[in-house]
């Protein structure tokens, strides 16, 4: 396999996720809704005095971001094992872990970046200040790969099963808390006029981990769990 | 001695050596179990600050290492059952499991009733407390995942990938925990210092931490029995031995 082949590989692929999640928009729209109603249900809960929505507006924008993630995560793989070209994939003979970065690469764009295009108005609605809000944006542009990442690590251990997404939540979510932790104390520290240089420093190391190693676990996964589809 | 060794992994011969290990075993549990408990709950002298209450220590940390060990553990049966396909490990790991969330629900829930007493409040979000949290969390996922997934051989391939994926995470996740619990770490709790520990508890902690080594061995191994006849229930010789256990 040589290696301009495996290229056209990944960007044919990646072409192919964007133009059907373009063709069935309700996919990725709705746990985008999902990220917006749910961050804008805090303030009626807990009240709209901006002080306090200050105080919690990262950890709330954070949490609503990962729960939102998992919500989309579940829709990665799952209509490619339902009409079987999962199974066409897995038998390519291109680095398996190329093929399913093209694929989370697909789905961070249609996921995890409209969350941080959204951002600006969820800090508004927060009443986030510039600085929190920047600090808010370099987190998310951090965290949100690692989320999806992840999230593919466990979309891919559970898509030949059943109405797995709540499951999916299970597996994932206690290996999101170094992300939560990280992003959200960068972004408290920001509002306070702080520098976040090692809560971003932090992040990005945990992004290079994530990056260079669950491709590996993620081919491995769908390789168990994906072939008798 | 590999002979022995590969021997082992088949579930038949397995089955039989751990079948005439367990009473042994069992005894010798038994055995620490009550000199440990002796010596720790009425032999060592109590502690000049927290009275008596501090003698939950001796079930206390205990399970907390073997919460531990067991992941771990499990992680390293993954790790083997991948690149060797030994049907063993699938089966050792699945039996685990149960032990090892138990030993962390026993862990969170001694520390809780250590806290009362001492902090004043049933939970605080100290940094250890979170992380055991955090781990029983990854047992109950493990075997979520494992039930969730009919077809036996593909529940543990994936269950040992997220095993794999969490063993790695794990230390990741204690730092940040860590990390985070000194930077909100509450004004109210007075982290009370643990001075080197006296020889008179010591001892019997570290017989606690062996008695609870051989529980789990034990309840493993009778666990890995049950799970080996349910697996194995179409072969002869699982058949044969429940008609001759009938006659």
């Amino acid at each position: 396999m040589d290696r301009e082949q495996s290229h056209g590989v990944f960007t044919g692929l990646l072409r192919r996720d964007l133009k059907l999640a373009v063709r069935a928009p309700s996919q990725w729209l709705n746990p985008l809704l999902f990220f917006v109603i749910a961050v804008s249900l805090f303030p009626l809960g807990i009240g709209p005095e901006p002080n306090t929505l200050r105080e919690i507006a990262p950890g709330v924008i954070w949490v609503a971001a990962l729960l939102a993630a998992m919500l989309a995560q579940d829709s990665l793989f799952r209509a490619d094992f339902e009409d079987g070209s999962l199974e066409q994939i897995l038998t390519s003979p291109h680095p398996m872990s190329m093929i399913v970065a093209a694929k989370v690469l697909a789905h961070w764009f249609i996921t995890g970046l409209p969350v941080i295009i959204l951002s600006p108005v969820l800090a508004v609605l927060m009443s986030l200040s510039f600085e929190g809000w920047w600090a808010l944006l370099l987190t998310l542009l951090l965290g949100t790969p690692i989320l999806s990442l992840l999230g593919a690590v466990g979309a891919a251990l559970v898509v030949s099963v059943k109405r797995g997404g709540v499951l999916l939540s299970l597996l994932v979510l206690p290996l999101c808390i170094p992300v939560l932790i990280f992003a959200t104390a960068a972004v408290k520290t920001a509002t306070v006029g702080l520098s976040i240089e090692g809560q971003l420093s932090l992040l990005a190391a945990l992004l290079a981990f994530t990056v260079t190693l669950s491709p590996i676990a993620i081919s491995g996964a769908l390789r168990a769990t994906g072939g008798g589809g | 001695m590999w002979d022995w060794f590969h021997r082992l992994g088949s579930p038949k011969y397995f089955y039989g050596f751990a079948g005439a290990l367990v009473p042994w075993l069992a005894g010798l549990c038994v055995i620490l179990f009550a000199v440990g408990l002796y010596l720790g709950l009425v032999i060592a002298p109590s502690d000049y600050q927290q009275g008596d209450s501090y003698r939950i220590i001796f079930v206390h940390v205990p399970s907390a290492w073997m919460s531990m060990f067991v992941y771990v553990l499990m992680a390293i049966f993954a790790a083997i059952g991948l690149i060797w396909r030994v049907k063993l490990t699938a089966i050792l790991a699945t039996a685990s499991a149960p032990i090892g969330a138990s030993f962390t629900f026993l862990a969170l829930a001694t520390g809780s009733i250590w806290g009362k007493p001492m902090w004043g409040t049933w939970w605080v979000w100290d940094a250890r407390l979170t992380s055991e949290l955090i781990l029983f969390f990854l047992y109950l996922g493990f075997i979520a995942l494992q039930t969730a997934i009919p077809d036996r051989q593909t529940a543990w391939r994936a269950a040992s990938i997220l095993l794999l994926v969490g063993v790695v995470n794990i230390p990741i996740i204690h730092y940040s925990v860590d990390w985070w619990y000194t930077l909100h770490q509450p004004a109210t709790i007075t982290k009370f210092d643990t001075p080197s520990i006296h020889l008179s508890m010591l001892i019997p902690l570290l017989i606690m931490a062996v008695a609870f080594k051989v529980f789990y061995i034990t309840v493993l191994l009778s666990r890995a029995r049950a799970e080996i006849l349910d697996r194995e229930r179409k072969t002869h010789w699982v058949q044969d031995l429940v008609r001759s256990e009938q006659i």
